[in-house]
């Protein structure tokens, strides 16, 4: 467990050091991303193995930081913690599997990744708001240069549209975490601290400070209507960024809301999740209607990844212990299973056809021309709808259950997305891998497709998908392991406050 | 009161080896002039500038502490610390003249940057307004002739004349304020001002003392609506006189108001804390606080010149500056605003380094973003530098503009939550950093992302420059990691 703050500062070395592998060649800079990150993910494995489900936090390191402001460099982990530190670790290395291919400014590249990486480590480790925020920010400039510098479709529109939306959510951030802080006396940016000063504000104080920090951090994770910057950051990223962004980084969001915003101020908690729960759901619903009627491939799945999100963030309104530790769940599943998705389609597919418009891979028999690519999308597109079987069941049926248990209206309509997942995933598997499959004979498949025979899948995608794979099946199979470590974490007061608060 | 020469001298001994170097490079400046280059000669008088200021520096940091002279200079920790920030910022600066545009009078251009800086440390210390006047119209002068010493470039006399116009009406303003005060206390000692204010009523005299008095703080710290300047100086002046005019000026002008508002005329301060309507010049600092915010990041975002973007983007931070001047409060709690000021103007000489040494190698100099296009294939040290020095403006973690702001607005909410203008102030400080970070990834988007002009041509920047933007950009590393190691010096 004491390990665990390793994966901060080997994500940053690393991030150094590739950016000066970079200057050699860009296979070095990969090779030293790669053992980077299986570096930091052999740390959280290795911690998974020792770590024994409790409640509260285990703190790893607590050090003054500054002493002037009551500041600690205060890092802990629980159940919750462990288990999004686990998907980073996992989504990090296949993010790295899955940009093999970039040649041009590669030190750059694999240098930004990291330290994107290194926050997102970071965060999920903080147990004092000061340090998470920081960790926080240090996460979203990163994101610009990915994307506008390595990205595609309308890359600088994207890029700056997803920065500022999440800058502007870290703002909102601030200015409720600093209210806090004040009203508080000024003590401390510990959670734990903050909670107790918060337990003596006015109601009002409360309300405000929630809605702020809440809507600060679910801006990151795709709440509605505050979700339009995640489907063109999406696409407009390369592969292992949309991966990332999809995967991880939208979790940030959630986790905030979860462990700063839900756990510090209970009061709020219980007046706004309905309107939070309603948002979430009419995301659900809108999302996949939208994705429903999208021409881009990429954009399906962009405009599926906010409708699992409201899946999440449904969980987390619910505020009961089974609804929570569903959306826990789900953000690992929707990590493991939105990385998936986004290898294949930035990836595997866009890489080789040089198309991502649906009408023009449904000429094309892609399921001929790349079997593993198609194996890949029908199984994660299995796990996105939700089969048994896969780690999206096992998530959104907690959730739903414990949706019902505060208000069996929100599970029904939320039920209805799980429909519209099905129907938009279907559709876009159809269309892009079996579009031509009726009466193809070998000899059938248009000239120009066999002209340029596609690259090969190369042995790192397959690596990855595999990893990811693997990941997806074995939670399907057995949700518990994840399960036990996240519902121990919710015994802890922090969390009982705020999600008894919520139920009643 | 009993004049105590021997202390003066000692206490004055980092103006007397500033002085000393000033005359030093235009006497060695004139022995070489026949047979050396313009460069050799700039190099020798940066070196007896750089030298200068060590020694200053070091006088600074061994020499006496406390009120010095019958209590006319305080040397106390705040003039300490801001004494060595004003003189690390010049040397600094004296970095950057090097990487930039040579100049003419290169030994004219040190010994006067030496000038403008005795003025900075003075004015660190003053606590007479009659120093405090004095202090900073040598500053003032010295810059203006910064600011215009370029002849070969008709803006440059623009922007000198601009400045001189503004200052000069603004010093004005200060100096009348200044003898209403004395007319109202008898004193122009800060501390008894303050002990005489304290016994009297809000007299319309002493409001339009106020009012004169911050006029002149609004022009010296570039805030709306006194502004004007800003822009057009920042953009004329050499890259290395804006750098001078945005820091360190910038620091010790800050430092100074800040002394004179909460130590002489605190009494009269009003309230923000809740909007009860008290008259005062906290109020008045409010105002012109928001107004620079908006101003400042509104006007930003229609710029399409580095310099000017850069002067705008100076006047919202101006504006986050007063915040911090408010938030210093009763508590004399002076630390974060010091902090903010003395982190922005690392950053912006930093940012002024790299645009002068751009200036210097594009033939058509450094104006529109777009010449900062492909700056990570022509130069990745200037590339890299300005990340640093652009993402600190923009308040980013870990470096340590994010810390300065972090703590301003901390302090501002301490005084009494959302509640009150100076919560208000904070919260609009705050939504405002989020519209400043378009405009500082405009920057870096050209410097970082855009592809450069081909066939590329490198940027070769002077060792002394590249130290000089290497230690800036580290300083704003370090100190934005560990924010106490500046922190436990006040």
């Amino acid at each position: 467990m004491n390990a665990l703050p390793c994966t901060i500062y080997i994500s940053f070395l690393g991030a150094l050091l590739a950016l000066g592998a970079g200057m050699r060649s860009a296979a070095t800079a990969r090779v030293v991303a790669l053992l980077t990150a299986l570096t930091s993910c052999t740390v959280t494995f290795y911690a998974a193995s020792q770590f024994v489900p409790g409640p509260g936090l285990q703190t790893l390191i607590d050090k003054p930081w500054i002493p002037q402001m009551g500041i600690h460099y205060h890092l802990a982990a629980d159940g919750i913690s462990l288990t999004l530190i686990v998907l980073t670790g996992l989504a990090a290395v296949s993010g790295i599997l899955f940009s093999w291919n970039i040649e041009e400014r590669a030190g750059e590249f694999f240098a930004l990744y990291l330290a994107l990486i290194g926050g997102v480590y970071g965060v999920f480790l903080s147990a004092d708001a000061f340090t998470l925020f920081v960790f926080y920010e240090i996460a979203i400039v990163p994101k610009y240069f990915l994307i506008a510098n390595w990205g595609s479709t309308k890359r600088e529109y994207g890029a700056m549209k997803l920065v500022l939306y999440s800058f502007a959510g870290s703002a909102l951030v601030l200015a409720g975490l600093l209210w806090a802080y004040a009203a508080g006396g000024a003590h401390s940016f510990g959670l734990g601290e903050l909670a107790q000063a918060a337990a003596h504000f006015s109601r009002h104080e409360q309300l405000g400070m929630f809605a702020l920090v809440f809507l600060g951090f679910a801006v990151l994770a795709g709440l509605f209507p505050f979700h339009t910057w995640a489907p063109t950051g999406h696409v407009a990223a390369p592969t292992a960024a949309s991966m990332l962004l999809a995967g991880v980084v939208m979790k940030l969001g959630a986790y905030g809301c979860l462990r700063v915003a839900m756990a510090t101020f209970p009061v709020g908690l219980a007046f706004w999740s309905p309107l939070i729960a309603w948002l979430a759901i009419i995301g659900i619903v809108y999302a996949g209607l939208v994705a429903l009627v999208q021409q881009d491939f990429k954009f399906v799945i962009g405009y599926s990844s906010v409708s699992h999100m409201g899946f999440v963030l449904l969980g987390l309104a619910a505020a009961n212990a089974t609804a929570v530790s569903g959306a826990v769940l789900q953000m690992f599943s929707h990590g493991v299973i939105a990385g998936l998705l986004f290898a294949v389609v930035g990836r595997m597919v866009y890489e080789r056809t040089h198309t991502r418009q649906l009408a023009d891979l449904r000429t094309m028999p892609l399921h001929r021309l790349m079997p593993f690519a198609a194996m890949t999308f029908v199984l994660a597109g299995l796990a996105s709808m939700g089969m048994p079987g896969f780690s999206g069941f096992p998530a959104e049926l907690t959730i739903l259950i414990g949706a019902w248990k505060t208000s069996p209206k929100w599970a029904l309509f939320a039920a209805v997305g799980v429909l519209i997942a099905a129907a938009f995933t279907l559709r876009v598997m159809q269309v892009s891998f079996f579009g031509t499959t009726e009466g193809t004979k070998p000899g059938s498949i248009p000239a120009h497709h066999l002209d340029h025979p596609m690259a090969p899948i190369t042995w790192a995608e397959r690596a990855g998908a595999l990893l990811l794979i693997a990941a997806m099946v074995y939670v399907g199979l057995k949700p518990d392991i994840l399960l036990n470590w996240i519902t121990p974490a919710l015994q802890s007061p922090l969390f009982q406050t705020a999600l008894k608060g919520g139920a009643s | 009161m009993n004049p105590n020469y021997l202390q003066l001298f000692r206490a004055l001994r980092p103006e007397t080896s500033l002085i000393l170097g000033a005359l030093a490079a235009l006497g060695l400046d004139l022995v070489v002039v026949k047979r050396h280059t313009l460069e050799e000669r700039l190099r020798l008088s940066l070196w007896i500038g750089a030298i200068a200021i060590a020694a200053a520096m070091a006088h600074v940091w061994l020499g006496q502490r406390g009120s010095v002279f019958g209590g006319v200079l305080m040397l106390d920790k705040l003039a300490v610390a801001t004494r060595l920030g004003a003189l690390a910022l010049a040397l600094l600066t004296l970095g950057m003249v090097r990487g930039a545009r040579a100049l003419r009078h290169p030994a004219e251009y040190v010994a006067i940057i030496l000038f403008a800086t005795i003025g900075f440390t003075l004015m660190a210390a003053a606590q007479q307004l009659l120093v405090v006047f004095l202090a900073l119209e040598l500053a003032s002068l010295s810059l203006y002739i910064l600011a215009g010493i370029d002849k070969t470039r008709p803006e440059s006399s623009e922007a000198a004349l601009k400045y001189f116009l503004f200052g000069g009406m603004s010093a004005a303003f200060l100096l009348f304020g200044f003898s209403l005060i004395y007319g109202l206390t008898g004193s122009i000692e800060l501390g008894e001002i303050s002990r005489q204010l304290a016994v009297q009523h809000v007299s319309p005299l002493l409001v339009v003392a106020l009012v004169m008095i911050l006029v002149a703080f609004g022009f010296k710290a570039a805030a709306a609506p006194f502004q004007l300047w800003a822009p057009d100086v920042y953009e004329g002046a050499p890259p290395a006189s804006a750098a001078l005019i945005a820091s360190a000026s910038k620091l010790a002008g800050l430092v100074l108001f800040t002394r004179l508002l909460w130590n002489g005329l605190g009494a009269t301060s009003g309230n923000v804390v809740t909007a009860d309507g008290t008259p005062g010049w906290l109020p008045m600092l409010a105002i012109i606080s928001g107004a620079s915010m908006l101003l400042g990041n509104l006007g930003a975002l229609a710029q399409n010149n580095v310099r000017r973007l850069l002067a705008y983007s100076a006047i919202s931070h101006a504006g986050n500056l007063l915040l911090g001047v408010i938030a210093v409060g009763q508590g004399r709690n002076v630390w974060p605003v010091f902090f903010y000021a003395a982190t922005y103007g690392l950053a912006t000489v930093g940012a002024f380094g790299v645009v002068g040494a751009i200036d210097r190698a594009n033939p058509g100099g450094c104006r529109s973003l777009s010449d900062l296009a492909g700056l990570y294939r022509r130069s990745p040290l200037l590339a890299g530098c300005l990340a640093v020095f652009v993402l600190s403006l923009a308040g980013i973690p870990p470096l340590a503009g994010f810390f300065g702001k972090f703590a301003v607005f901390a302090a501002a909410f301490r005084l009494g939550g959302v509640s009150g203008p100076a919560g208000w102030l904070a919260l609009l400080a705050i939504a405002m950093s989020a519209v400043a970070l378009y405009y500082y990834l405009l920057i870096l988007k050209q410097a970082l992302v855009a592809k450069p002009a081909e066939p590329v041509q490198p940027i070769a920047v002077p060792g002394v420059t590249v130290i000089a933007l290497i230690a800036a950009a580290a300083l704003l590393v370090v100190l934005g990691v560990w924010p106490s190691l500046l922190l436990d010096f006040l």
